[in-house]
């Protein structure tokens, strides 16, 4: 009877999200992230040098508007270098006493800076493309930071025979493989401060990290809670269970 | 249930060994429920973005002898009054002992004309007047809260009237000579 | 009727003072104490606890994640990552309330399966089976609504799709589908309407509930056998032998659940539910939640609009009158071997069904997907029916005792056995 009951549980379990795989199969490379696995947690140098490429690179059309500075302490940068982190941008407050709205440096409670006013500005500068804003985009795309290291290390020329739409790139792993957003990283774009040689391949790496971060800030947490809630039900089902024997031995 | 008569067709107790397992389940139990509430009540305390709201900056300088202007904080109204030579020295010359909830007048401000307080009256929370030339300043020339007549002087002091204490003093500094950030 | 204070043994004074004027206590002891349950229960008596245990987790959990949401569509995505993000352990509720769905729906299907099994919906108890399919109703209309409150890519084209099912009805159809959406498309109304269903209806299917289980306590429980209990022998009080086997299964429970939540609490949903509402986009596939796979099957199944609705409607109707459609005397299908493998048959089925729900309208799945609901109602319409009349049933035991302990008895013969239920 457990037999059928955990048959009847793992198939419930397995179908579902399997149901879901549609169209065209598109196969990931195989990569291996620090956050992976029951055990995985964020490493701090990864996810730090991952935000360097956002802010240098990505921020310039994407959006993280569900993020504050503040959030940045959790990657472990110090209070000073979020306050400077901040500062660096101009945001609009206001209005003030006269009614006027008016910019100032950005403090650590302010949201990420946007590049764009408004959807509209942003398709307008992006030859009609949105790019879509990287708050979640970790858990709001299949195989999470996988997928966006791939993507990002996808580029290539297109097949024979392919059609690429006008301006319009080809990358293996996205759906359809025409993308509006042409290749975003080049070697060496950015400066590593602890020397890290910033390859294509290893900039999309942290950047794939640091945005599973930003999708899933209570990761850690979250495991680490659940290992001690795991075991602490294992002891009390041994517990519960020896009870019940006990009860019902008088019976048989 | 140890309180009834045991039931016909209950369990037989079994003896010490049998009660120290069920003791520890239910032990483990009662922590498992306990660990369970805290997060409930937790979420209803204020979240991080809440904690982290934006401190205020207010420009003195347009703020003329005599005048009070007043800014929001964490969602309450905070009074900053530009106190003339006389309001300080009436604050100053009161004896600590006049006083329900003894304070020196140095200790509430940092520059002596520039006087900052949380606006909500320490009874029961109503805002006091006292701000506007024209409100009542009370009594004592300070603030006077009109729900339960609460009487505060110069020095955001409580003088008569039902609050128990001095009208709260936020955290603050001086940024400049005539800028300051609240919180 | 005497007047005067009801007469309790409890010896508490205070317990006492409280229960001779509302016998609140002696309620309590008489249906959840003593209560005479058969003594044969196995685990899958455990799961109308859990499913208890679950609505309550859900109306706990969900009274704290209101606190913090906010029902508009422009504030309602960006809330509920607030809750994941700011909110004191507000990711813990809102996971254990997203997945605390899925397992009452696995827990309520296993309880549903228990009873088909063992014919539970049978004399004299067709109207406890019915309040249950009440429940499971209501449950899916609270779960849909629930699932709309995010403002994701699924939210608001699962709400789009399934509102416009009722499109399908001719005349009425198109004005049905403005009254619910309060407007012309999914928009604010429609939100706002579902927030407050989504509240309203745990605390009506609790009163649901409340009668399922009344109604369970004046026939008395079923069980593995299918035989009523003859007499004191074949009973056990409820406490403390079915309490303490709950309570094994609810720490189960608990940790399949914390596996969930703790370790893969976005498996079971879309990630495409983390791209907020776009009313000009549609995903291009889009998929309910795996516990409606199968109905969603079903209504793709028929290359008709109003059909399909009806098919997928009828397929839960179809519970309703299980009772009267399923002829055979007997209950257990321990002892129905042909029903017994129809049944298990109709188990897969139902995995298939769920399986080809989640997959695109095309073939070889269009096809799976007509014989798969063939088979679910055909088993209803023409198998449980045929079976009632053409079947041998195996012999029952004599008793639920004698069965258990295995002292002497042996099965009775089959004259007896072809009217096991003096109840009935």
């Amino acid at each position: 009877m457990r037999m059928l009951k955990s048959l009847v549980l793992l198939g419930a379990m397995a179908i579902a999200p399997a149901a879901y795989a549609a169209g065209e199969e598109i196969h990931l490379p195989e990569t291996r992230f620090s956050s992976d696995g029951i055990f995985g947690t964020f490493d701090r140098a990864s996810v730090q040098r991952g935000f360097q490429v956002y802010r240098e690179v990505c921020s310039n059309c994407h959006s993280m508007r569900l993020l504050s500075y503040r959030n940045l302490s959790e990657i472990g940068l110090t209070e000073e270098q979020i306050r400077a982190v901040a500062a660096d941008v101009q945001v609009q407050d206001g209005p003030n006493d006269e009614g006027q709205m008016f910019e100032r440096p950005g403090r650590p409670s302010d949201r990420f800076r946007r590049p764009f006013a408004n959807d509209a500005a942003a398709r307008t500068a992006n030859n009609g493309a949105l790019p879509p804003d990287f708050s979640v985009i970790a858990k709001a795309r299949e195989g999470g930071p996988h997928y966006i290291q791939a993507l990002l290390t996808g580029y290539e020329d297109p097949p024979a025979g392919f059609t690429l739409g006008d301006g319009m790139n080809y990358n293996r792993y996205f759906p359809g493989h025409q993308i509006a957003m042409a290749a975003p990283l080049n070697p060496d774009q950015v400066e590593y401060a602890d020397h890290t040689p910033a390859t294509v391949e290893q900039m999309s790496r942290d950047v794939a990290l640091f945005l599973h971060w930003a999708a899933e800030p209570e990761l850690e947490q979250r495991r680490q809670m659940g290992i001690k809630i795991v075991l602490f039900l294992g002891v009390l089902g041994v517990l519960a269970y020896g009870v019940k024997r006990r009860i019902w031995a008088d019976l048989h | 249930m140890a309180d009834m008569a045991t039931p016909p067709g209950s369990a037989p107790d079994t003896g010490g060994r049998r009660d120290f397992l069920t003791l520890a389940t239910t032990a483990f139990t009662a922590v498992g429920v306990g660990a369970v509430v805290w997060p409930f009540i937790s979420s209803m305390n204020p979240a991080r973005d809440t904690l982290a709201l934006a401190s205020t900056e207010v420009d003195l300088a347009p703020v003329q002898l005599g005048q009070a202007v007043t800014v929001m904080w964490r969602g309450k109204p905070v009074f900053i009054r530009h106190r003339t030579p006389e309001n300080v020295a009436s604050a100053r010359a009161t004896p600590l002992t006049e006083l329900k909830d003894p304070a020196t007048d140095q200790s509430r401000v940092q520059k002596d004309e520039w006087l900052v307080l949380i606006g909500v009256c320490t009874h029961l929370g109503c805002v006091p007047l006292g701000q506007k030339p024209t409100d009542p300043h009370g009594d004592y020339d300070g603030w006077f809260c009109p729900c339960h007549g609460s009487h505060y002087d110069a020095a955001g002091r409580i003088r008569k009237g039902p609050a128990p204490l001095n009208l709260a003093v936020p955290g603050y500094t001086f940024t400049s000579d005539t800028k300051i950030r609240i919180g | 009727m005497s007047i005067g204070l009801h007469k309790s043994e409890f010896k508490n004074p205070v317990i006492r003072w409280v229960d001779s004027r509302l016998p609140l206590f002696t309620m309590m002891q008489k249906e959840y104490g003593t209560f005479p349950t058969p003594r044969n229960f196995n685990y899958f008596w455990n799961f109308g606890a859990l499913a208890m245990v679950s609505l309550m987790i859900m109306i706990l959990t969900g009274v704290f994640l209101s606190m913090n949401y906010t029902a508009h569509t422009g504030y309602a995505f960006d809330s509920v990552e607030r809750i994941m993000r700011d909110v004191n352990y507000g990711w813990l509720l809102r996971y254990v309330h997203a997945n605390g769905a899925s397992m009452f729906f696995i827990v309520v299907y296993i309880h549903i399966w228990r009873g088909m099994y063992y014919g539970s919906y049978k004399a004299p108890r067709e109207l406890l089976w019915m309040l249950g399919v009440v429940i499971f109703l209501l449950m899916m209309a609270t779960a849909f609504m629930g699932y709309v409150l995010p403002w994701g890519q699924m939210s608001f084209w699962g709400a789009t799709v399934i509102t416009n099912l009722f499109s399908a009805f001719p005349v009425v159809g198109s004005h049905i589908v403005t009254w619910l959406w309060g407007g012309f498309s999914v928009d604010n109304p429609t939100l706002n309407r579902f927030f407050s269903l989504h509240y309203l209806l745990p605390f009506v299917i609790a009163g649901v509930v409340f009668l399922h289980i009344a109604a369970l306590h004046i026939t008395g429980s079923n069980n593995p056998l299918g035989i009523d209990p003859k007499g004191p022998q074949d009973t056990i009080p409820f406490h403390p032998y079915y309490t303490s086997k709950d309570s094994v299964g609810l720490v189960v429970y608990f940790i399949v659940f914390a596996i969930l939540v703790f370790f893969m609490p976005n498996y079971l949903g879309h990630p495409d539910n983390y791209i907020p509402a776009n009313p000009m986009v549609t995903p291009t596939h889009i998929v309910p939640e795996w516990y409606f796979l199968p109905y969603y099957a079903i209504l793709r199944a028929v290359p008709d609009k109003l059909g399909g609705v009806l098919l997928m409607f009828g397929s839960i109707a179809l519970l309703f009158v299980l009772p009267w459609l399923d002829g055979s005397p007997v209950r257990s299908m321990r002892f129905r071997p042909l029903a017994r493998i129809a049944f298990a048959l109709f188990t897969l089925n139902f995995f298939v069904l769920l399986y080809v729900g989640g997959k695109p309208a095309e073939e070889p799945y269009v096809t799976i997907s007509r014989f798969a609901t063939a088979y679910y109602f055909a088993y209803f319409l023409v198998i449980l029916p045929l079976l009632a009349r053409l079947e041998r049933p195996l012999p029952l035991p004599e008793s639920i005792a004698r069965a258990v302990l295995g002292r002497g008895g042996g099965p009775i013969p089959m004259a007896a056995a072809a009217k096991p239920m003096e109840k009935a």
